[in-house]
């Protein structure tokens, strides 16, 4: 993906390769990390795993309900499942086994959506995942992560690892900039600062933290600075961080997702009990995309930096209102 | 039926098989093994007499029906229906493209002569099943076809919907198993060996045929004898090739959910003929 290259981000790996990567890793250190996945460990890159430690690898088949309740009856037993799919399959098709095998009784289970959003490109929309969110949200005590980047990813998937508790964690298919150039810290449920502004706050995960990095650079050449916080933990979300950025009187959310029950939900739910500040939303909206090329995709859907200067300005113009 | 002639449904094969390459190579993306392998069975579908259906009106309520489960083999659909005149054929090579009706996998809102969105495997024998029983509500006549990857057979719904159906003895509903032995990530033998395929079905009180997929004679046969049996569903296990008509793709599994490149398809185009 392009974006963020005008403000000079360079293009890094994929984050389904940086999560295959770090599966690797941790099945080192940790004998009981089990990795399952279904039919497709050669695109989430569970390959790697397997390869390493084809005893602790289980491809099931086609068949995602079937692969989560088999995580939740492993973790039942202590080990510490990593289950890969696409996003789409893994939360749509088996989301009562997510509900009952593994989130009701609490389980352990990592659950990792590749794939996500729409930046899949020509596949189109029945391989896209535009709701995984709002469902990982929907099951009480995940967490729900959407890494940025390589470096992101690696590292959520490693502090995924040690959280206690099922998690959520969305990587994408596409080659995507590297936000964290030099590097990142990455506590799970606390919002990065990457940028500090006075005027707006541009709350955003995945894909769109390199978009609204960019916006912020445009914004800035107008005289508008904008806060920019890389929210890569939905859940629990970082109240804290919110209120801090809405100090700024405005506040933009950026996701690669639909409109409902994603960051940008979250966010407002934070914003409207603890700090009222106008806010505006950038997302896919209320549709399933098409077809095409992941850059002409987020160019027709809205998911570009542009609509995040165009809700910035919209948001800070109505902060008399409030 | 119609007179069929067998050189003649040889040579739409053979379109078929060329359009499936030039479209996916073209698009640079696409799964032209899935499709190859389905070849024959669309082509009899289609041309050799089975479905009655009008490409000038997609939706007459008493046509046949064809539902392709497998969603990911539509290069192989889409070659078919704009060969029967569903769609200009210069459309074929905008599949993929952004605004094109003619998408990654099957869309209905999009594309005429499409009866199901797929995509995600699992789920077109149940809707095939819906179909069939609203014929048989309304009291038509009209047949339902699924078409099935044996991979695909690995979901839970498959067996769910095969039941239902016996249960509710739909005999126009007709289940084909594109049976090419590959899955994505292997051999349906070392990834989820869903085998043995038929003694399954008949398990589950279908009436069973197993054939040579790509033997024109054979999938016609089965098809007339599928639409004897009236009183439960039918399923025809074809056994096939993935990839079947071009070498490279043939040899090599991993070549699932991958174009060729243009020098590649330019060979594959001369091998088809
Ligand atoms: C529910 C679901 N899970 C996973 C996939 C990803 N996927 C697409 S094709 C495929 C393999 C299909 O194998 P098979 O059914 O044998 O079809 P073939 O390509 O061999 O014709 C997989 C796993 C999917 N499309 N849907
Ligand atoms: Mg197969």
């Amino acid at each position: 993906m392009n974006i963020g290259r005008r403000i000079g981000l360079t293009l890094g790996k994929a984050t389904r390769d940086a999560f295959g990567e770090a599966l690797v890793e941790l099945g080192k250190e940790n004998p009981n990390i089990v990795v399952l996945d279904g039919d497709l460990n050669n695109s989430t890159k569970t390959d790697l795993f397997a390869k390493a430690f084809p005893e602790r690898f289980f491809n099931v088949g086609i068949a995602e309900s079937n692969l989560v309740g088999v995580a939740g009856g492993l973790a039942s037993c202590g080990k510490v499942p990593f289950i890969a799919s696409f996003a789409c399959f893994m939360m749509c098709n088996a989301f009562d086994q997510l509900r009952m095998s593994v989130a009701f009784p609490g389980l352990n289970v990592k659950v990792v959506g590749s794939h996500g959003g729409i930046s899949i490109g020509e596949d189109g929309p029945s391989q896209m995942s535009v709701e995984d969110v709002a469902l990982a949200c929907a099951l009480p005590g995940f967490a729900v992560l959407v890494p940025a980047d390589q470096e992101a990813a690696a590292a959520l998937v490693k502090a995924a690892a040690v959280h206690r508790g099922p998690v959520y964690i969305r990587v994408g298919r596409p080659k995507v900039p590297i936000v964290y150039q030099n590097g990142g810290e990455f506590t799970l449920g606390r919002a990065n600062c990457l940028r500090e502004g006075r005027d707006v706050a541009l709350i955003a995960n995945g894909l769109m933290v390199a978009a609204a990095l960019e916006a912020s650079h445009l914004l800035h050449q107008e005289g508008i600075e904008a806060l920019v916080l890389d929210m890569h933990t939905v859940k629990p979300l970082d109240e804290e961080a919110v209120v801090r950025a809405a100090q700024t009187g405005a506040i933009v959310t950026a996701e690669e997702h639909l409109i409902w029950g994603g960051l940008g939900s979250a966010v407002a739910r934070a914003v409207a009990s603890r700090c009222p500040v106008p806010m505006e939303f950038v997302s896919l909206g209320d549709t399933y995309a098409e077809s095409g090329k992941p850059e002409e995709l987020f160019e027709k859907y809205g998911l570009t930096a542009e609509a995040i200067v165009r809700a910035a300005k919209h948001a800070i113009a109505r902060k008399k209102d409030v | 039926m119609k007179e069929i002639n067998l050189e003649e449904l040889q040579t739409k094969a053979r379109i078929l098989r060329r359009h499936i390459i030039t479209m996916t190579t073209k698009a640079g993306s696409g799964h032209p093994s899935s499709a190859l392998s389905m070849v024959e069975i669309v082509t009899a579908l289609y041309f050799g007499g089975v479905l009655r259906h009008d490409p000038s009106n997609p939706t007459w309520p008493d046509r046949d029906r064809f539902i392709l489960s497998k969603g990911h083999g539509c290069p192989a659909l889409y070659a078919a229906l704009a060969e029967a005149g569903y769609f200009p054929i210069e459309w074929l090579s905008r599949l993929r493209q952004l605004g094109s009706p003619l998408e990654g996998h099957p869309n209905m809102r999009a594309l005429p002569g499409v009866e199901a969105s797929t995509g995600s495997l699992g789920q077109g024998l149940s809707i095939a099943l819906g179909h069939a029983l609203a014929a048989r509500l309304d009291g038509k006549g009209y047949r339902v076809y699924a078409l099935l990857g044996d991979g695909e057979c690995d979901q839970g719904q498959v067996w769910e919907a095969a039941m239902a159906a016996a249960h509710f003895q739909v005999g126009n509903l007709t289940a084909i198993v594109d049976h090419n032995k590959y899955q994505q990530t292997g051999s349906v033998e070392t990834v989820m060996d869903v085998r043995p395929l038929i003694e399954k079905w008949r398990a589950f009180h279908w009436h069973g045929i197993e054939i040579d997929g790509h033997d024109l004679r054979e999938v016609l046969k089965a098809f007339d004898e599928a639409n004897t049996i009236n009183d439960q569903p039918s399923v025809i296990v074809a056994h096939t090739v993935k990839g079947k008509g071009v070498t490279p793709l043939e040899k090599d599994y991993t070549w699932h959910g991958k174009a060729l490149p243009p020098d590649l398809a330019e060979a594959a185009l001369k091998e088809i003929g």
